[in-house]
């Protein structure tokens, strides 16, 4: 029986070493990929030169942690260079400090976000962590909740958004919601109406805003219709119809190229506590410069493909 | 008027009655405050260690006999610890005891005009919510109740203390809510840290804030010695991943998926196996943590123990 004991423990020591090893290996190779995708600069590196406020823990009062958001950001970072081989323009001119990034949404799956992430920590200096908002249900998801707080998502409230502005992060909006994520293909590249919250955040916190458009999501997967009985079954926003999901491979999303254009930071002032009408005007003009941003980008791409 | 007895609280020469003198944090209180000044103890169990020249009433809240304590005279201050929270009492002495006698003793603060009152609440008034904001601040709604009914009591002597801020400006009535207070505590916190596998949530890892014992006295002693009132969150050092803590301890946990867990734990209660109600699971699953900037610049407040010295402060000799 003891010898039993000391041969399972052995095994599982043999296990563990293993597994370690195989670990390594593995994290071996996701540096030095990155390192190449990131033009020679190697990846830790270039992490710790991002700006975080981490407690003496390594976790942010978020709940951030650089080691998990590593491997998150490796996994876009595939996407963001090799799969959808992303364009980036004017990322270098994002502020420092804290910045509001306003982006249209489109694609039925939030990839436009995983890919803005990416672009802000390999094309833009100093490399940043993106923050975002997610739905309050997230949180009751085993795994998800985890994983959203770590990799720096928190709880979608004017509180936490507020608090991120003014510990200097990067925080990615899109004012469109879930209406502008599950356009179908007729309405693609057309904004829908903005919220106005991220107007009076900006206004309240002196927060710069970046106008981001983003092109390519919207051929990525193709809707020809909503079926908003099935979505309010479901408690979806929206029940896409997609005819590619029926070919084979058709759940992943088509290789579009993606462009993702960065404009001039838009400083806002007055008081965020004043009328929507007011509120309206500045939005409306935040609105005017993406879509003019998405239009120009449009006339100048070449191709959807390449 | 007002201002002359202000000024005796500075010179911290009047009495001060301590009720739920006899629990743990009860004590630490009694420990610092005997030496400054007479302190009358008021709780129906027995002092373990009394030091010689605090006072102590063995009674309940809710008798006559409380209102002698006052009619002495000279009490300048009240701090009230005696909350009930024993999930396994009756809901009804529960209430009988946290509403009602609670109400008797701010009818006397009143009546005598006691200059200060610190109440001791706590931060699970606010409840762990799936849509809590990562910091909540004093201004939150109570919604501890909405998911755990048992703590209604605990939101109630809050609000009752709320509103006698409200209708008594004369009083310094100060509330205090605290994230886990962790120590020797017997609560809930600090008895699942005791745990030797302390069971979690498969999947789920939220941030927690934890406070010593001590930088809870100390809070007490500092919202006691200031000219402050109001309502004062507390949230001890850094906050970690409920993850790290268990790490700092270095005990083997047992993932459980909360699907399972929850009726198994109904199950457990209802034997009578545990002592922890299903409810309690939302704190090793949601966030509610709290910003305490206002104690910070108000109060003066500071924890004094970093995150590992309070997390081990549970494995200290009971």
């Amino acid at each position: 029986m003891a010898r039993d004991t000391s041969l399972l423990r052995r095994s599982q020591t043999l296990g563990s070493a293993l597994l370690g090893e195989l670990g390594s290996l593995a994290q071996r190779a996701v540096d030095r990929s990155m390192t190449e995708m990131l033009g020679g600069e190697s990846f830790e590196r270039r992490i710790a030169r991002v700006p975080l406020n981490l407690g003496r823990s390594g976790v942010d009062a978020f709940g951030l942690d650089p080691v998990w958001t590593k491997y998150a950001l490796a996994a876009t970072a595939y996407l963001h260079r090799r799969y959808f081989r992303t364009e980036v323009f004017g990322a270098k001119s994002v502020p420092p400090g804290r910045v509001l990034l306003i982006s249209n949404h489109s694609g039925q799956v939030p990839i436009d976000g995983a890919l803005i992430g990416a672009s802000m920590f390999m094309d833009a200096e100093p490399p940043r962590f993106i923050r975002a908002m997610v739905e309050k249900w997230s949180q009751t998801l085993p795994f998800v909740s985890l994983l959203f707080s770590r990799v720096g998502q928190v709880v979608g409230v004017p509180e936490n958004a507020k608090r991120l502005l003014e510990q200097d992060e990067v925080l990615l909006v899109f004012p469109e919601g879930a209406r502008g994520i599950s356009k179908t293909f007729d309405k693609r590249y057309q904004l829908v109406d903005f919220g106005l919250g991220f107007m009076r955040l900006a206004m309240e916190t002196k927060t710069p805003i970046v106008p981001v458009a983003v092109i390519g999501g919207e051929e990525q997967y193709i809707s020809v219709g909503n079926v908003e009985p099935l979505a309010r079954l479901f408690r979806m926003p929206a029940f896409p119809v997609m005819p590619q999901l029926l070919l084979p491979g058709g759940a992943l999303p088509l290789p579009t190229r993606y462009r993702i254009h960065f404009g001039e930071a838009m400083h806002f002032t007055g008081d965020a506590d004043d009328d929507d009408s007011v509120i309206e005007e500045k939005v409306w003009l935040v609105r005017a410069t993406i879509q003019s941003m998405i239009n120009r980008g449009l006339r100048d791409r070449k191709h959807v493909f390449w | 008027m007002s201002e002359r007895r202000a000024k005796k609280i500075e010179a911290g020469s009047g009495k001060v009655v301590v009720t739920g003198i006899c629990g743990r944090l009860g004590r630490r209180v009694a420990r610092v405050l005997h030496r400054e000044r007479p302190v009358v103890g008021v709780d129906r169990r027995e002092f373990e260690g009394k030091p010689k020249d605090v006072d102590h009433q063995r009674l309940d809240l809710r008798r006559k006999k409380l209102k002698d304590v006052f009619r002495q005279g000279d009490v300048e201050a009240v701090i009230h610890l005696g909350v009930m929270h024993n999930p396994r009492d009756s809901a009804a002495e529960h209430h009988s005891w946290n509403v009602e006698g609670f109400g008797k003793l701010l009818d006397y603060v009143a009546q005598f005009r006691v200059p200060k009152l610190v109440v001791l609440s706590s931060a699970n008034v606010y409840g762990p919510q799936p849509h809590n904001p990562q910091f909540l601040t004093e201004q939150a709604p109570l919604l501890g109740g909405a998911r755990f009914s048992e703590i209604r009591d605990l939101v109630e002597v809050d609000m009752l203390a709320q509103s006698f801020f409200w209708k008594h400006p004369d009083v310094q009535t100060v509330i205090l809510r605290p994230v886990h207070i962790l120590g020797t505590v017997r609560n809930a916190a600090s008895n699942f840290l005791r745990l030797k596998r302390p069971p979690t949530l498969l999947g789920y890892d939220p941030m927690v804030q934890v406070i010593h014992e001590q930088d809870v006295v100390d809070a007490m002693h500092a919202a006691l010695e200031r000219r402050v009132r109001g309502i004062f969150n507390l949230a001890g050092p850094e906050p970690l991943p409920l993850s790290r803590i268990l790490r700092i301890l270095g005990r083997p946990t047992l993932p459980v998926p909360y699907s399972l867990a929850r009726p198994a734990l109904n199950r457990l209660w209802a034997l009578h196996l545990t002592s922890f109600p299903a409810p309690e699971l939302d704190h090793i699953r949601y966030v509610c943590m709290v910003d305490d900037a206002r104690a910070r610049s108000v109060l003066g407040y500071a924890p004094k123990h970093d995150a590992e010295a309070t997390v081990r402060a549970v494995e200290a000799d009971l």
